[in-house]
C-alpha cells in the first residue's frame, strides 16, 4: 500500500434540498474551509486537489473543477477530477489516499459536491436518448426492480425496509449536518408515505440535497503535525464489473464482495462483523441496508435484514450502520460516498459528536454508483496497524 | 441587512435562470442499427457472443464478460417472462408516460438477460414475478428505429414460469 | 519513485464524424490492440482507468457503456477522471507506485461530432456569468491570439507556418485526420473565422480513441525485450491547473505549464521530441516557450491536435505517439504534454526516457 495515509481534517456543510443561499463556488468553500480549519491548515499548505462530482448534467456544467479551480485555491497546483457514478465521492477520496500513499505529496485537499437544486436530477439520468424507451424512472426506478428480487429471495418481511428508514432519520437528528431532520418519524408515517416506485415508499428514498464533503489527508509526518486525532487509512480499494451480462447478480454483485474482501484483508480484518466497530455505507434506498449486510459478509446470504429486525444496525446495535444518518437523511450525490468515508474517519479520531459511537476503533466507508456495479471503499482505524 | 456607505444594499439574488440548449445527433453504431434494422420490420434481433453463447436482447454488439463483439444474430419470438418490476409513481420533468405505470424487466425466451419495458392491459396489483407476457407492436406505418416500436408488453395468460427458470437473471 | 514505463500504445483513426461506430465500437478494437501489443493477457492487468466526458457524448455516464465493451469481467480495479486520457495515465502512475500492482490499461474515448462542439465547450466557463453569454471556444482562443499578436510574442504568420508543418508532419501519420502540402501565403490568404483565427489555425473536430498500457520495473523491461522496444520510462510527470477567469489571468503566458514542466524535470538533458498538445497554432508557440523547448527539439512529427484533435483522446495521443519515438529507438528523451480548459487553463508534462 506504500506510505502511510491519514484524514487529518473534514468538513461538511449544511445540506439541504437548496442551498439558496451559496453559489456553487460558496458551496465547495464552505467544506473545504471546514476541513482546513479542522486541521489547522491552510490553502497554502495544501499540496494537490482530487475533485469529485457525478454527472456534469446535474448542475450543467462542463468539467465545472476547471471554473471551480480558483476558489478552491488550486491555481498552480495539480487536481484530478473524478467520476465514477454514484461511487464517486469514494474513489475520489481513494485517489487522493493513492497520491499521499503514493509518496507523490504530503498533504491532499479533497472535495466532492452535488448542487442538484441547480438542475433536475431525475431528468439529467433519465435522458431521452433515442432507440430506447423513456421507461425508467430515475435510480429509483432502476433499483425498485432489484429490491422486490431480493424481498422474494430472502423472504424478509415487508417491513424491514420501513424500520431502515426511521432508524437512519432517527439516527439524522444526532448529525446537526443532516437535510433530513424528521424527529417525529415512525413505521407509521413510512408505511402511508405514497409508493413512488412500488415497492418503495416516498419515506424509504434518499433525499435530493445539495452538499458538499471535504477532506485533508496527510502523510505519517504532515499528519504528526496536526492537532486532532488522525484516522489511519488502513485499506482502500475500488472494483467495478459490467452492468449487464448474463447470470449478473444484481443483488448481490460479485464486484463488491471482493472490494470489501480486498479492504479486510489489508486492515487485517478476519471477521466483519465482529472486528468493525461501525460503518458508513451507501443506502439511498431503505432496502439496500440489509442488501449490503450480506454483500459486505457482515450476514450470511439472504440473512441481512435479520440484522435489520434484530437491531443490530441501530445507533446502539453490536453493528451500528450509518450513525450519521446516512444518504437516506442527506444525499448530495457526488458527496455521498465522500461523506461515508468522512462519517467513518470522524467516528475513529472520535470527532462525530452527537452521533458518535462509543469505542469505535475501526470503521468502514463504503460507496457504490452505476448499475450496484462500481464499489469503492476503505477502512480506516484509530491506529495503525 | 448590511450596509455599504449608510446605502443598504439589494436583496441578494439567490437563482437567475440560465436556459441553455445543445442538440446532438447520436450515432446508434453498427451494432444496435443491426438491432433497429429488425425492430423496424417488426423482429427481435438478439446476438450470440460466440465464446460463452449468451444470447444479449437487446444486443449490445459485444459480450461484457468476455470483451469480444457479438456478430451472430438470433431471432427471439416476442414472448417472455417478468423476472421483477416496479410501479412508477413518481412524476418527473420530460416523463413521456402517464403514472402509475409497471416498469418490468421482461428475460425474453431464448435470451439471456432481462431487459426493462412498459407492461399494460394488466391491473398493476396483478403483474407478478413468473408471469408470462408477449409485445404489442405498434402499426407499421408508425415504426420508428426505436425500441418504444413495442408499445408495452402484455400478459399471454399462459401459466406463470417457475422460479427456477428464471433466477439466474434477476 | 518506482520505475514506470510506457509499454504499448494504439490509437483509432481520427475522422471528422464516425457515423457508422459509436464510442464503443470505436474503443473496442484499440483496446484489443494495445492489450495484445503490451503482450499481457488481459487477467495480469492489476488496474484500468479511462478518461472520458459526458457532455461530449450528450448523455451522463457515458463511460459505463464503455467499461462494458473492454471487459470487466471477473470485476477489475477500476477508476475513472472527467478528463483527457492523460489525467487518467497520470492516476495508473500513482496507482502503479503502491507495488502491489504491476501493470495498468489506460484508455480514453470521445466523439466531438455528435454535439456542437465549440459551443458544448462553452459550458466549462463560469456558469453565471460567463457562459451566458455562449462566447464559443474558438472566440476565446481567439482572444488570446490576438493578445499575444499585440504582444508582440507572434504573428498571424508564424502561426500560419505551425500550420502548414503540421500538416505537412501529418502526411507520415496514418491516424491524422488533416494532412497535406499548403503554402503559409496561400493560407494567410483566408478569410479569418474569428480575427485573428483562420480555419488552419483551429483543430479539426474529430471521433477518436486511445490507450496505453502502463508497467512497472522488471515487468516493463520483460515485456518490452520481448516486443523489441525500448521501454518508455517515465522519468518525469506533472501536471497543474491555473485560474479560469480569464480577466485575471495574463492569456500570453501559462505559468500551470511553466510549473509542470519545472517539477516534471525538462530542462536536465536535451528534449529529442515534444508532442504538445496545442489546438490553436498560437498556442504552440506560446507552449513552446514555457515547456524551456528550443529549436532543437522536433516539435509534434505526428501533426499533432491541428491534424487531429479527439477531445479526451487527444492528450494520450501526445503521451502515446512520444512513447512510440522512444520504442523505436528514434528518441532518447521525448516530452508529451496534454492540456484542458478554456485557453490552456490546465497542462500535463511528462517525460519520457529510453535505457
Amino acid at each position: 500500500m506504500g506510505r502511510w495515509c491519514a484524514v487529518v481534517g473534514v468538513g461538511q456543510t449544511r445540506h439541504a434540498a437548496k442551498r439558496g443561499d451559496l453559489s456553487m463556488v460558496g458551496l465547495v468553500r464552505e467544506a473545504a474551509i471546514a476541513a482546513l480549519e479542522d486541521c489547522d491548515l491552510s490553502w497554502k499548505d495544501v499540496e494537490a486537489l482530487v475533485i469529485g462530482k457525478a454527472p456534469d448534467m446535474f448542475e450543467g456544467v462542463m468539467q465545472p473543477e476547471l471554473y471551480l479551480a480558483d476558489a478552491l485555491g488550486a491555481v498552480g497546483k495539480p487536481m484530478i477530477r473524478v467520476h465514477t457514478a454514484g461511487s464517486v465521492g469514494g474513489s475520489t477520496a481513494l485517489v487522493a489516499a493513492h497520491l499521499v500513499q503514493s509518496g507523490q505529496f504530503s498533504r491532499v485537499l479533497t472535495v466532492a459536491f452535488e448542487k442538484q437544486s441547480e438542475s433536475e436530477a431525475t431528468w439529467a439520468i433519465t435522458p431521452k436518448i433515442p432507440f430506447q424507451p423513456p421507461l425508467v424512472a430515475g435510480a429509483g426506478g432502476y433499483f425498485a426492480p432489484i429490491i422486490r428480487s431480493y424481498i422474494q429471495r430472502s423472504k424478509a418481511p415487508a417491513d424491514v425496509g420501513l424500520r431502515v428508514a426511521v432508524k437512519d432519520r432517527k439516527n439524522a437528528m444526532r448529525n446537526p449536518f443532516a437535510h433530513l431532520h424528521l424527529p417525529d418519524i415512525d413505521i407509521e408515517t413510512v408505511a402511508n408515505s405514497p409508493l413512488l416506485w412500488d415497492p418503495l415508499h416516498y419515506l424509504e428514498c434518499c433525499p435530493s440535497s445539495d452538499g458538499a464533503c471535504a477532506m485533508v489527508l496527510a502523510d505519517e509526518q504532515a499528519a504528526r503535525k496536526t492537532p486532532k486525532k488522525p484516522a489511519w487509512v488502513l485499506g482502500t480499494a475500488m472494483k467495478s464489473e459490467p452492468t449487464m451480462f448474463p447470470g449478473r447478480n444484481q443483488i448481490n454483485p460479485r464486484a463488491g464482495r471482493e472490494c470489501a474482501a480486498s479492504v479486510y484483508r489489508q486492515a487485517g480484518v478476519r471477521n466483519p462483523r465482529e472486528d468493525i466497530d461501525c460503518a458508513e455505507i451507501y443506502v439511498p434506498f431503505s432496502w439496500y441496508e440489509p442488501m449490503w449486510m450480506e454483500n459486505l459478509g457482515f450476514a450470511p446470504e439472504n440473512e441481512g435484514w435479520k440484522m435489520t429486525l434484530e437491531g443490530a444496525t441501530a445507533f446502539d446495535g453490536d453493528m451500528p450502520i450509518n450513525p450519521s444518518g446516512g444518504v437516506l437523511s442527506s444525499n448530495p450525490i457526488g458527496a455521498s460516498g465522500m461523506l461515508r468515508f468522512a462519517e467513518a474517519a470522524m467516528q475513529v479520531s472520535g470527532r462525530a459528536g452527537e452521533h458518535q459511537v462509543s469505542g469505535a476503533k475501526l470503521a468502514l466507508g463504503h460507496a457504490y454508483g452505476g448499475g450496484s456495479q462500481f464499489f469503492s471503499m476503505w477502512m480506516v482505524g484509530s491506529e495503525k496497524r | 441587512m448590511s450596509t455599504q456607505q449608510g446605502r443598504p444594499l439589494p436583496d441578494p439574488i439567490k437563482m437567475v435562470t440560465i436556459p441553455s440548449r445543445l442538440d446532438y445527433t447520436i450515432t446508434p453504431g453498427e451494432a444496435p442499427t443491426r438491432f433497429l434494422r429488425g425492430i423496424l420490420e417488426g423482429r427481435i434481433l438478439a446476438e450470440r457472443c460466440p465464446k460463452c453463447g449468451k444470447v444479449y436482447m437487446p444486443p449490445r454488439g459485444s459480450c461484457a464478460t468476455c470483451a469480444i463483439p457479438t456478430k451472430e444474430q438470433v431471432e427471439l419470438s416476442a414472448k417472455g417472462t417478468v423476472t421483477t418490476f416496479c410501479v412508477v409513481n413518481l412524476p418527473f420533468y420530460g416523463q413521456a408516460v402517464e403514472i402509475p405505470y409497471v416498469c418490468a424487466s421482461v428475460v425474453l425466451d431464448g435470451a439471456d438477460l432481462p431487459f426493462f419495458c412498459l407492461l399494460a392491459e394488466c391491473p398493476v396489483e396483478e403483474v407478478r414475478p413468473g408471469m408470462r407476457v408477449e409485445a404489442v407492436w405498434c402499426e407499421p406505418s408508425e415504426r420508428k428505429p426505436s425500441l418504444e416500436n413495442i408499445r408495452y408488453m402484455k400478459p399471454t395468460g399462459e401459466p406463470d414460469a417457475t422460479y427456477e427458470s428464471f433466477k439466474e437473471h434477476l | 519513485m518506482r520505475e514506470v514505463a510506457v509499454v504499448s500504445f494504439a490509437q483509432a483513426r481520427s475522422v471528422r464524424r464516425d457515423i457508422l461506430r459509436n464510442e464503443v465500437e470505436i474503443l473496442m478494437p484499440v483496446v484489443a490492440e494495445v492489450v495484445a501489443a503490451s503482450g499481457l493477457s488481459r487477467d495480469r492487468i492489476g488496474f484500468t482507468v479511462s478518461g472520458s466526458c459526458d457532455y461530449l457524448a450528450g448523455v451522463p455516464f457515458s463511460f459505463v457503456m464503455a467499461l462494458d465493451g473492454v471487459g470487466a469481467w471477473p470485476p477489475i480495479e477500476e477508476s475513472h477522471v472527467e478528463m483527457d486520457g492523460a489525467w487518467a495515465m497520470a492516476e495508473a502512475f500513482t496507482r502503479l507506485q503502491h507495488g502491489d500492482i504491476d501493470s495498468a490499461l489506460v484508455f480514453c474515448f470521445g466523439k466531438s461530432s455528435v454535439g456542437d462542439l465549440p459551443d458544448v465547450l462553452t459550458l466549462q466557463l463560469d456558469p453565471y456569468l460567463v457562459a451566458p453569454l455562449w462566447p464559443d471556444s474558438i472566440s476565446v482562443a481567439a482572444l488570446q491570439a490576438r493578445a499575444m499578436i499585440d504582444a508582440g510574442l507572434t504573428s498571424e504568420r508564424e502561426m500560419a507556418e505551425v500550420a502548414v508543418r503540421s500538416r505537412r508532419d501529418a502526411r507520415q501519420n496514418p491516424y491524422a485526420q488533416l494532412s497535406g502540402d499548403f503554402s503559409v501565403d496561400a493560407l494567410l490568404a483566408e478569410p479569418c473565422i474569428s480575427s485573428p483565427l483562420r480555419r488552419h489555425d483551429c483543430p479539426p473536430i474529430s471521433d477518436g480513441a486511445a490507450a496505453i498500457v502502463l508497467a512497472a520495473g522488471d515487468v516493463a523491461r520483460g515485456l518490452c525485450e520481448k516486443n523489441g522496444r525500448t521501454p518508455a520510462w517515465i522519468r518525469g510527470l506533472d501536471h497543474r491547473v491555473d485560474a479560469q477567469n480569464l480577466g485575471v489571468r495574463d492569456l500570453t503566458k501559462c505559468p500551470s505549464a511553466r510549473i509542470a514542466a519545472e517539477k516534471a524535470g525538462v530542462s536536465a538533458a536535451p528534449i529529442d521530441v515534444a508532442e504538445i498538445y496545442a489546438p490553436f497554432t498560437h498556442q504552440e508557440i506560446l507552449l513552446r516557450r514555457e515547456l524551456g523547448l528550443d529549436s532543437k527539439t522536433r516539435i509534434n512529427p505526428s501533426g499533432g491536435a491541428l491534424a487531429a484533435n479527439p477531445m479526451m483522446v487527444a492528450g494520450l495521443i501526445r503521451i502515446g505517439e512520444a512513447a512510440s519515438r522512444v520504442h523505436k529507438g528514434e528518441a532518447r528523451r521525448a516530452l508529451a504534454h496534454a492540456t484542458a480548459g478554456p485557453c490552456l487553463q490546465q497542462n500535463l508534462v511528462c517525460i519520457l526516457e529510453g535505457e
